[in-house]
């Protein structure tokens, strides 16, 4: 086979930096009380006593502690692709300190539910969430750092 | 003045998964409720639906649609969208009907028929809605109910055999009730043996979606008293509040919590209830039992403690000790639940009154919890609804 590497693209545009190494999460500042958001809020400021409408995109904090976990025994509905057959994956909320965020995301291939523990620490990485004829398409996952 | 009106009225069609249009199912359950009211269906001056997404334009003007098909007679009609709280919304505003003394006699009405198969979202590539992101990334919605239940097992040290408990437990509650949809004593091994859906829930965790109606004929406190039923069962309480910024628990359909850096986080759940509380002056300490929104076996337990019923990761040894099953001193879902009924949205909120109300009669039969005086609900459905009710003697 000398098939020709794919090119990586973000499955999803504009969430998440494309750095291979230390990726992180793309999100929202407001510039008048400070408060996160992701996905990014671009807008309004959903603070109900703040009337900001101005935002720094900002990277989030790319580590952070597991809050809970679980995984996907059974294939999802479209528009999830999934592989054929399925293989069922795990899931980890983690909670960013800095951000005071719980952020959800697959976990990394390989690590299954039995080898997680609430309050570990996780870091963020990207890899392939399913490709196309054209390129792989790219996503977050969480990764305890001790692996 | 007394914030209170009365339930002179319920009723229900069993739930299932029967087919059939979702108007019949409540046309049932209304005249049920009329004819246990002892009312004329005439004699109703307001209709409060709870609408249907899955059945077409006459779901989404439920209010209208149940009134034509009882025969229209000339009464005002209001349809609620709430998510899971469509009933109770629906009974929201038949009690403000009846508070601002525009009508005596209100039927508050929720039915659905649910297609076959999964409800995912619209196709195409929309990466503008959550609901559709977080199904691309694989994330369903036993991803949250699970999330919750092995959080509980983190921090609390509950096990899935306490989940197992749960359906146990509300399995041998709805054996008996006749609106039940699954009257099979389940015990822990079939729960055990059912297939893991997503760790630590498996299928018998997890409620299925069902068919069903619901309705309740609910009147002012002085119309009660004129046709002899001055001490029917009273609504002392409804909450349908919102969520406080900013959200501290991850919920259905989002990605992430909302950042607690500038605003302390606080749990929607845990917000629901203390309205509810404070209108009907009662306490954890006053009620007698609870029906909750068992989605999963898990949240039951998220929900004993929202309601305040015991203290933060102590339900599980109260389940264990067994004071919530009938006969222990604060029973939980003594109709059976979800587990027993399954969802069906719009009636739901409603059947929880239904079962509170036959509580509080004492005409519960199997299912009677002895001197029975405060009932409280609860639910959570999607984008910031919710309710709880409280039912007093
Ligand atoms: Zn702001």
């Amino acid at each position: 086979m000398t098939e020709q590497a794919k090119p990586q693209v973000p499955a999803l545009e504009g969430w998440f930096t494309m750095d291979s190494d230390k990726p992180h999460l793309l999100g929202s500042q407001c510039t008048s009380c400070g408060t996160y958001y992701f996905p990014q809020q671009k807008n309004f400021c959903k603070n109900p006593s703040c009337d900001g409408e101005e935002f720094n995109e900002v990277p989030l904090s790319r580590t952070g502690k597991l809050w809970s976990f679980t995984n996907a025994s059974y294939k999802p509905p479209a528009p999830f692709i999934a592989d054929d057959p399925f293989v069922p994956y795990t899931i980890a909320a983690v909670e960013l300190d800095k951000e005071k965020m719980v952020v959800l995301g697959q976990a990394v291939t390989g690590v299954d539910v039995s080898d997680l523990k609430a309050g570990m620490e996780m870091e963020l990485v990207l890899e392939t969430l399913f490709e196309d004829d054209e390129s792989e398409k790219l996503t977050w996952k969480w990764k305890p750092v001790s692996v | 003045m007394s914030n209170e009106i009365a339930v002179i009225g319920v009723g229900m069609h069993p739930w299932g998964k029967w087919g059939k249009n979702f108007v019949e199912y409540g046309v049932k359950a209304a005249r049920d409720a009329i004819k246990d009211a002892g009312i004329d269906w005439k004699d109703v001056g307001f209709v409060s639906g709870a609408a249907t997404m899955r059945c077409g334009y006459p779901g989404y003007v439920a209010g209208a649609t149940f009134a034509q098909a009882l025969g229209w007679q000339g009464a005002e009609v209001n349809t609620s969208y709430a998510a899971c709280a469509s009933g109770s919304q629906a009974l929201a505003a038949a009690r403000a009907k009846i508070l601002s003394g525009e009508t005596e006699v209100a039927l508050v009405i929720g039915a659905d028929t649910t297609p076959k198969g999964f409800l995912a979202p619209q196709g195409g590539e929309r990466p503008d809605d959550p609901d559709w992101v977080r199904f691309r990334l694989g994330i369903t919605n036993p991803t949250y109910f699970a999330l919750y239940a092995r959080r509980r097992m983190e921090i609390y040290g509950d096990t899935q055999d306490d989940f197992a408990l749960v359906k146990v437990k509300n399995a041998e509650h709805g054996f008996t009730n006749p609106y039940a949809r699954y009257k099979k004593k389940f015990t822990a091994e079939d729960v055990a043996a059912s297939a893991m859906v997503a760790d630590p829930l498996r299928l018998m965790d997890v409620c299925a979606t069902s068919d069903g109606g619901a309705a309740l004929i609910v009147c002012s406190e002085a119309y009660a008293k004129k046709i002899g039923k001055a001490d029917a069962v009273k609504v002392s309480a409804i909450s349908t509040v919102t969520p406080t910024y900013a959200s501290s628990v991850i919920e259905m359909p989002e990605m992430a919590t909302d950042s607690g850096a500038v605003v302390e986080a606080q749990s929607f759940r845990a917000a629901l209830p203390m309205k509810a509380y404070e209108e009907a002056g009662v306490g954890p300490e006053d009620v007698s039992l609870a029906e909750v929104y068992d989605l999963s076996t898990a949240l039951e337990l998220d929900w004993m403690e929202d309601l305040r019923l015991c203290e933060r990761g102590a339900a599980a040894a109260m389940l264990r000790a067994g004071d919530t099953k009938l006969g222990g001193r604060l029973p939980i879902n003594t109709s059976g639940g979800l587990a027993c009924f399954g969802e069906a949205v719009p009636a739901q909120a409603l059947s929880q009154v239904c079962e509170l109300t036959w509580q509080l009669r004492g005409q519960a039969g199997d299912r009677q919890v002895e001197n029975a005086k405060v009932g409280i609900t609860a639910n959570q459905g999607l984008f910031g609804h919710g309710s709880s009710v409280i039912l007093t003697k």
